[in-house]
């Protein structure tokens, strides 16, 4: 797939089709991949790579780059085309300045998941089919995929790619694993019990933005954050209550444009699961006004963007502690 | 700064009883921005106006609040005050220390401080206020009748005769309502159609109305003056304007067995039918559950026999919009459903029967030719007993509803009277729990009844009604003999509670109209403007917005028509300035605003912007048509970004109110 993968971006650039391509090169160390714009063959050929930890999600990027002169070719995870199909939908990219090659992926991993496995001194890792072969400072190890993917892709949503020119591999369909099984475990605790939990999560927080700037439904030409007229500029994380805030606001401004592709815990350095906010909002969502996955399709109305008489006009009042 | 005055007004003792009035002035004297305050009786009296304009000129005001009642009351006249005095309007803020706070408490230091910090809080948010001015909007001069009945009926009547184009929309395929099927009416037992069905002969003939049978609303837009009205006309397989109303195909039709919902079912009619000889428009309609040649494609004899060819089979419902600048609600009522009454043995026996099936057994053009017999066997019954509020002041509502439906009283006396004079044979029951007969000779009828016509009236309720050896066993109490009564009895009929018509609900979310509690449509103000909506250019015109009799309803139909002509004969309406405006520089261009807003104000442009070294960028920025755009405020919750925001109610404003409260 690695091998298809930078062809192909090669070759986009080679033959001219596109001017630019966004995918993925190796940051500081070979686990810490990056996303990244390369202008020509040689480039690609140089730095870029496609291995079980290319989880970012580059669907962001297009919203400035398919603005640029030129047409901009981009690799996309069947998740993070539903963050390119909402993108759209609310007019952020401008489709026609966009080549999609769709990859087929079997979940990434990251290093996190492969230290829980007991590995230790990683200094490569080399991916099989559903196998991955790590390198060690202590020797060579096997380990199946599937025991070390990352935390999002244990709740794959979906193999299918929504929308794309080309597809690298097979389409796939969507899958219907439970995604709410963590959500219904807080639901379950007491008000005093959710809320020591939410406090002892979210008092890690060090406000450094990753979650925000990361988020491909947080794109505001001007984040209410940064907005001086706003009320909440600047909202350090200096005391408790700015910290629940931060990621509750943020939480509501994505509710019913999230598509749950998990970028937000997937870069908190402080390992807060951020995506547990936006899940239980999709539920209650879900369980209000039907099933409704935000970037599946380009014709259905987001939930909290419609009114129909069917509507159920929920209260907190009246039950309590709202929809479990 | 502002210098800003406040003004405490008593509202007599309304307010002043609970608050101390004095104490909130001095107390607000102290705010920043307040260079003025004082209090005074009735603050909306021509001499409370006359002190708030010389304070303004006297002070130098550039804002005011006045403590008060609801803004829905005085806003307004608060707001010429104001700008007699030289005050933009909407420097004008009010603190409602009335609805909010002095009528639901009843300490008066918790009131005073309450009015206190209500007060501080319009303060913060004239701080913010800025001049606002309000535009015109055309007025389309046409109005929607929802709704054919006598309501209905009369409100467009009015409405035509004073030279505005009218449309009535009615479900069924003919215009008259549940008044068609009364035979007599109290006090003065003139028959129904003979005064109802000239009036219905009227509106067809009126060049100003178009009726628009056999149809749904089925989409509002826009607002008061300017809503666009989508109308469904179902498909009645008749062409209209081909059909005579000869009626040969209603005798020909082979399917003789569908139940005739004009006579609520006592008997048949065809599957191709005209509810009733004076229905209007008098046309045919095909009932397509019962149509062999709809259903199975097989029989057509409609269409053989039809002299002006004006079946059509493959006819497709309509969708019909127009533009209009008045809607009138008449939706009428329905008798309750009586399958939680078993008690009266309704399911189980024909000849119980509810008031308004009593009417058809009575009525001329009913199922017996107006000669009263029993469903079961057709026999002239001798005893009857009535059974009054049944399901009317049902306490918690459950099983009814916890209002009097108001006419039963007078229906079921007219009823009793009617029976004894017709048949002296009789012996009549009536068990009430109050007999209420307000209404100009409403008593004495009710009187005449009992006194001239020797209708018994029992105080007591009906327990049970058993059917037994053909006759009705039924157990009663009296409560001022203090016994129980067994009566053998012919026929039990039940006074069943009325409520909305189904239809108000669905209608009532199209239009924004407020409902209360048991689906009534709410009147702007229960006792100053009882025949509008609190949404503008929404009237409400009968039964719709409450349990009425026939005078009520012509009354208010006649109420809702005038103040319709009120608003169709201004050319222009002021447009409310407070309405979205968007930042462009924040603004997204994601149509989240443009998804929510009802009235379809918001469109988006592609436009240049000052990129970073000197580029420009070509960004998709959301526009607000202010004409259109009512200030509700749905786009500025929904923008993501905080671009839009609504003039007078910004969201700096409202923080600001909060603040105060807070603080």
């Amino acid at each position: 797939m690695q091998e298809r993968v930078i062809e192909k971006a090669a070759q986009l650039l080679e033959s001219g089709a596109c001017a630019r391509v966004l995918g993925w090169k190796t940051g500081e160390f070979f686990y810490d991949v990056t996303p990244a714009v390369f202008t020509s063959a040689q480039q690609v050929r140089q730095e870029m790579v496609f291995s079980p930890f290319c989880g970012a999600n580059l669907s962001k990027y297009l919203i400035a780059e398919s603005r640029k002169e030129g047409k901009v070719g981009v690799f996309l995870k069947p998740c993070d085309s539903f963050s390119f199909v909402q993108l759209q939908k609310e007019h952020r990219i401008l489709r026609e300045n966009v080549y999609a090659v769709g990859v087929q992926c079997q979940g990434m991993s990251d290093i996190e998941a492969l230290k829980a496995l007991g590995l230790r001194g990683i200094t490569a890792v080399q991916a099989e089919e559903d196998r991955l072969t790590v390198s060690t400072l202590y020797g060579e190890k096997t380990v199946a995929l599937e025991e070390a993917l990352s935390l999002r892709c244990r709740s794959c949503k979906s193999r299918a790619l929504h929308d794309c020119d080309e597809l690298i591999g097979d389409q796939g369909r969507d899958l219907d694993t439970d995604r709410f099984g963590e959500v219904a475990r807080l639901e379950a605790m007491s008000p005093e019990e959710r809320f020591a939990f939410w406090r002892s999560q979210l008092s890690k927080c060090i406000r450094c933005n990753a979650c925000r700037n990361v988020c491909p439904a947080c794109s505001c030409e001007k984040c209410v954050f940064d907005d001086p007229n706003s009320g909440v500029q600047n909202k350090a994380a200096a005391d408790p209550f700015e910290e629940d805030l931060f990621h509750i606001i943020r939480a509501f401004h994505v509710a019913g444009r999230c598509t749950d592709c998990g970028e937000c815990t997937r870069v908190c350095p402080q390992h807060i699961p951020l995506h547990l906010l936006n899940r239980k909002l999709i539920k209650d969502m879900n369980a209000l006004y039907g099933p409704y996955q935000a970037g599946s399709d380009f014709d259905s109305k987001p939930p909290m963007l419609t009114f129909t008489q069917e509507d159920p006009e929920a209260s907190i009042i009246t039950e309590g502690r709202g929809i479990q | 700064m502002q210098r800003i005055g406040v003004f405490v007004c008593w509202c007599g003792s309304n307010i002043a009883a609970t608050v101390d009035v004095v104490q909130v002035a001095q107390a607000l004297a102290k705010e920043p921005g307040v260079v003025f305050a004082t209090d005074y009786q009735y603050m909306c009296s021509q001499a409370g106006q006359d002190l708030i304009g010389a304070a303004i000129k006297e002070h130098g005001l550039t804002g005011v609040v006045i403590c008060s009642c609801s803004p829905r009351m005085h806003e307004t006249t608060f707001r010429k005050t104001c700008q007699k005095a030289g005050l933009n309007p909407y420097m004008v803020e009010i603190a409602n220390i009335r609805e909010h706070c002095s009528w639901i408490h009843k300490d008066k230091p918790t009131a005073t401080e309450k009015a206190v910090i209500l007060g501080r809080a319009a303060i913060a948010k004239v701080h913010l206020n800025a001049p606002l001015t309000a535009g015109t909007s055309p007025v389309t001069k046409r109005a929607l009748v929802i709704g054919g009945g006598i309501a209905g009926i009369q409100t467009a009547l009015d409405i035509a005769d004073a030279g505005f184009p009218v449309d009535i929309v009615e479900k069924k395929p003919t215009i008259g309502g549940k008044m068609t099927q009364i035979d007599k009416t109290f006090p003065t037992l003139d028959c129904a159609a003979c005064i109802l069905t000239p009036k219905m002969v009227d509106v067809s003939q009126n060049e100003k109305i178009d009726i628009i049978s056999y149809a749904q609303v089925e989409k509002v837009q826009g607002f008061v003056g300017n809503f666009s009205v989508t109308i469904r006309k179902k498909a009645r397989y008749v062409d209209e304007s081909k059909c005579t109303g000869c009626g040969l195909c209603t005798e020909k039709c082979p399917q003789k067995k569908v139940p005739n919902e004009f006579n609520l079912g006592l008997d048949t009619r065809r599957a191709i039918y005209i509810p009733f000889a004076q229905a209007v428009p008098k046309v045919a309609t095909i009932d397509p559950d019962y149509c062999s040649m709809l259903k199975s494609g097989k029989c057509g004899v409609c269409a053989k026999v039809c002299a002006a060819g004006a079946i059509d089979y493959k006819q497709q419902d309509e969708l019909i919009t127009r533009e209009y600048g008045a809607i009138v609600v008449a939706t009428g009522f329905e008798p309750i459903g009586m399958d939680k009454f078993d008690e009266f043995a309704y399911a189980q026996s024909p000849d119980v029967v509810t008031s308004l099936e009593l009417e058809r057994l009575m009525n001329a053009a009913g199922p017996t030719g107006g000669t009263l017999l029993r469903p079961s066997d057709g026999t002239h019954p001798h005893t009857l007993v009535f059974v009054q509020c049944v399901g009317s002041r049902c306490d918690g509502g459950e099983k009814g509803k916890p209002y009097c439906s108001k006419i039963c009283c007078m229906y079921t006396a007219k009823h009793a009277m009617l029976i004894r004079d017709k048949y002296p044979d009789t012996e009549v029951y009536v068990f009430y729990i109050d007999v209420r007969t307000p209404g100009k000779n409403f008593d004495e009828f009710y009187r005449r009844a009992v006194e001239e016509y020797g209708v018994h009236y029992i105080k007591g309720m009906v327990g049970k009604v058993t059917p037994q050896d053909g006759k009705l066993k039924v157990q009663a109490s009296d409560l001022l003999g203090g016994r129980q009564l067994h009566i053998d009895a012919d026929m039990v009929v039940l006074a069943a509670a009325i409520e909305p018509d189904k239809s108000a609900r669905p209608l009532a979310t199209m239009l924004t109209a407020s409902m209360d509690t048991n689906d009534f449509f709410t009147e702007a103000h229960p006792k100053l403007r009882p025949v509008e909506s609190p949404t503008a250019g929404i009237f409400l015109s009968g039964a719709c917005q409450g349990p009425k009799d026939i005078p009520e309803t012509v009354a208010q139909a006649g109420a809702a028509a005038s103040k319709v002509i009120g608003l169709l004969s201004k050319d222009a309406l002021t447009c409310n300035p407070c309405t979205a405006q968007p930042d462009e520089l924040k603004c997204n261009g994601c149509s989240s605003c443009e998804n929510v807003c009802p009235y379809g104000a918001i469109s988006y442009i592609d436009k240049p912007f000052r990129g970073p070294n000197r580029t420009t960028l070509i960004r998709r920025v959301a526009q607000v048509n202010p004409a259109v755009c009512q200030g509700c405020g749905a786009c500025t919750v929904a923008c993501p970004s905080g671009a839009m925001d609504l003039q007078g109610f910004s969201n700096k404003q409202i923080m600001a109110e909060v603040d105060a409260i807070c603080r």
